[in-house]
């Protein structure tokens, strides 16, 4: 089968204590695959390590499909630095082409087009001169969502991307990684804590715990054991 | 006022003067440039760690009678800035401890070997010029003149080049390590930087104000500018002018030059914290 990345005999942890044991999954050209999993199972640290950013401790993914690790879109959750940084959305946004660039020191015409129209389809054309510490937390991550698709042709990887946003602006940001996701035909992985969105809008859901309790296909997750001891404790979902 | 300008023109008549004018502005222009993401990346305690190494290290080029201190000083500094760095990614407490730990341990050294082994009669009159810079920037030679001006001109192109990447470092670095970017590449960049314009400002303001050269300018730039390359153009501005408005006040008043220029950022600081109260007000 044709697949974009493929994760086998995944083992992940630090300090030598191991997280999560087992990982066997691949992900195909389309797909939407939810990360789900209570903290600590090790979400992020399988996000970072599909990003080449740490080394699995056994185990290994392998990315095919023309797809190099430092062309993945990356949306890392905020760090305290970036609350107060000077910085404008266009810059922000810029610096998503950077993987573009190898040795060449500046930006050319090409990639400061495609920063228009990422823009553009974010809809956050208007805030372009605006800094960065002054937008709403919806608006930042737009922001950081389209320098996240400054840096992909393929692939996004979203870590928790609706952390401390309002609900309505939450619904909006998950409107807005679906019609990506459909529209531009991008892959899309995200970690999650949120079930219902899970349920609502991914293909495919990956359920960590130790071990991977569950992959699969969204519709077999929710008929799964897993899934339904899973989704009645959160208290159900609306499909 | 014509007496002022009389002055002036005389002061500009000796070449130790506009040497110790070219130099000044040169530095303030250096060390402005890396202010900004030396704040941002939370990483100033570095900088104030470095000066202290210098300090020792010029102690220790004076008792070895070095002709010029430079040879020691850099690759020492450069050194510790690497070794800083190092232990300040691995844990987050240690990195503290071991910035503290450098700096006073090398304060303390080499002072207390400039005591044991100087030949010099005036041992504090010394230890008091490298701390503060009184008079160094003035007995500049005409070598430490080009040395100056090569090492800023390395560190305004090295800026220029790696702009782009320097700020994606500073932003994010997760984001740009991921992206492919080589994030402790560039971070060690900024720290061997970072201590290239510290045994450049030495001369200037001596050891214990390079910090505040470093740093204020960049404050007060943030105060005020919404895009990153505006607050860094606005901080390389205010520095120059800073430093030039202190260097000419302390020809006039006969002040100490290093204090001067930092009093003059001080007072920029306020203004520009001020001003983006009221604008920070009247924005929302």
């Amino acid at each position: 089968m044709n697949y974009q990345m493929k994760c086998e005999n995944l083992t992940l942890g630090y300090d030598g204590r191991t997280i999560v044991s087992d990982l066997n999954f691949t992900v195909s050209a389309g797909d939407y695959l939810c990360i789900i999993g209570e903290n600590g199972s090790g979400k992020s640290t399988l996000i970072k390590t599909m990003l080449k950013l740490r080394t699995p401790q056994s185990g290994s993914i392998t990315l095919s499909d023309g797809l190099n690790a430092n062309e993945i879109g990356y949306l890392p959750q905020q760090t305290v630095v970036q609350r107060d940084f000077p910085a404008s959305v266009s810059e922000i946004v810029l610096s998503g082409c950077l993987n573009r660039c190898g040795m060449r020191p500046f930006y050319n015409k090409q990639e400061k087009q495609l920063v228009a129209r990422n823009m553009e389809k974010l809809g956050i054309t208007d805030l372009s001169k605006r800094c960065y510490r002054e937008l709403s937390g919806g608006q930042q991550q737009r922001v950081l969502l389209a320098r996240a698709l400054c840096a992909t042709r393929k692939m996004l990887l979203l870590d928790e991307p609706v952390a401390g946003l309002d609900p309505k602006v939450t619904v909006e940001m998950y409107e807005l990684i679906s019609m990506l996701n459909k529209k531009d035909a991008i892959t899309v992985i995200m970690v999650s804590h949120d079930l219902g969105a899970a349920m609502k809008y991914a293909s495919h859901v990956l359920h960590v715990a130790d071990k991977p309790l569950f992959f699969g296909k969204k519709n077999d997750y929710i008929n799964s054991s897993v899934g339904r001891a899973f989704t009645s404790m959160s208290g159900g979902f609306d499909l | 006022m014509s007496e002022i300008m009389d002055k002036l023109t005389l002061y500009f008549s000796y070449p130790f003067v506009r040497y110790a004018l070219i130099v000044g502005t040169l530095i303030a222009l250096c060390s402005s440039l890396l202010g900004v993401t030396l704040v941002l990346k939370r990483f100033s305690f570095i900088g104030d760690g470095l000066s202290h190494v210098a300090f020792g290290a010029m102690a220790i080029a004076t008792i070895m009678s070095l002709s010029n201190n430079m040879i020691l000083i850099l690759p020492v500094t450069v050194l510790s800035a690497v070794l800083l760095l190092r232990t300040g990614q691995n844990t987050k407490i240690k990195g503290d401890a071991a910035v503290a730990m450098i700096s006073v341990g090398a304060l303390a050294v080499g002072y207390l070997l400039l005591n044991v082994f100087s030949k010099s009669a005036n041992i504090s009159g010394d230890v008091c010029s490298t701390l503060f810079g009184s008079t160094s920037i003035l007995t500049l030679s005409k070598l430490d003149l080009w040395l100056c001006i090569g090492m800023s001109v390395i560190v305004m192109a090295m800026f220029i080049i790696f702009y782009n990447k320097i700020f994606a470092v500073t932003f994010d670095e997760g984001f740009a390590q991921a992206t492919g970017t080589k994030a402790s590449v560039y971070n060690l960049l900024i720290a061997v930087i970072t201590a290239m314009i510290i045994v450049l400002a030495m001369n200037l303001v001596g050891s214990l104000l390079i910090s505040a050269l470093i740093i204020f300018p960049a404050l007060s730039a943030m105060r005020l500018l919404k895009s990153f390359k505006a607050v860094i153009v606005c901080s390389a501005v205010i520095s120059v002018i800073s430093a030039l408005i202190g260097i000419l006040i302390s020809i006039l008043a006969s002040t100490p030059v290093g204090s001067t220029i930092v009093a003059v950022d001080i007072a920029v600081f306020c203004v520009f914290s001020g001003l983006g109260m009221i604008s920070g007000r009247t924005g929302k």
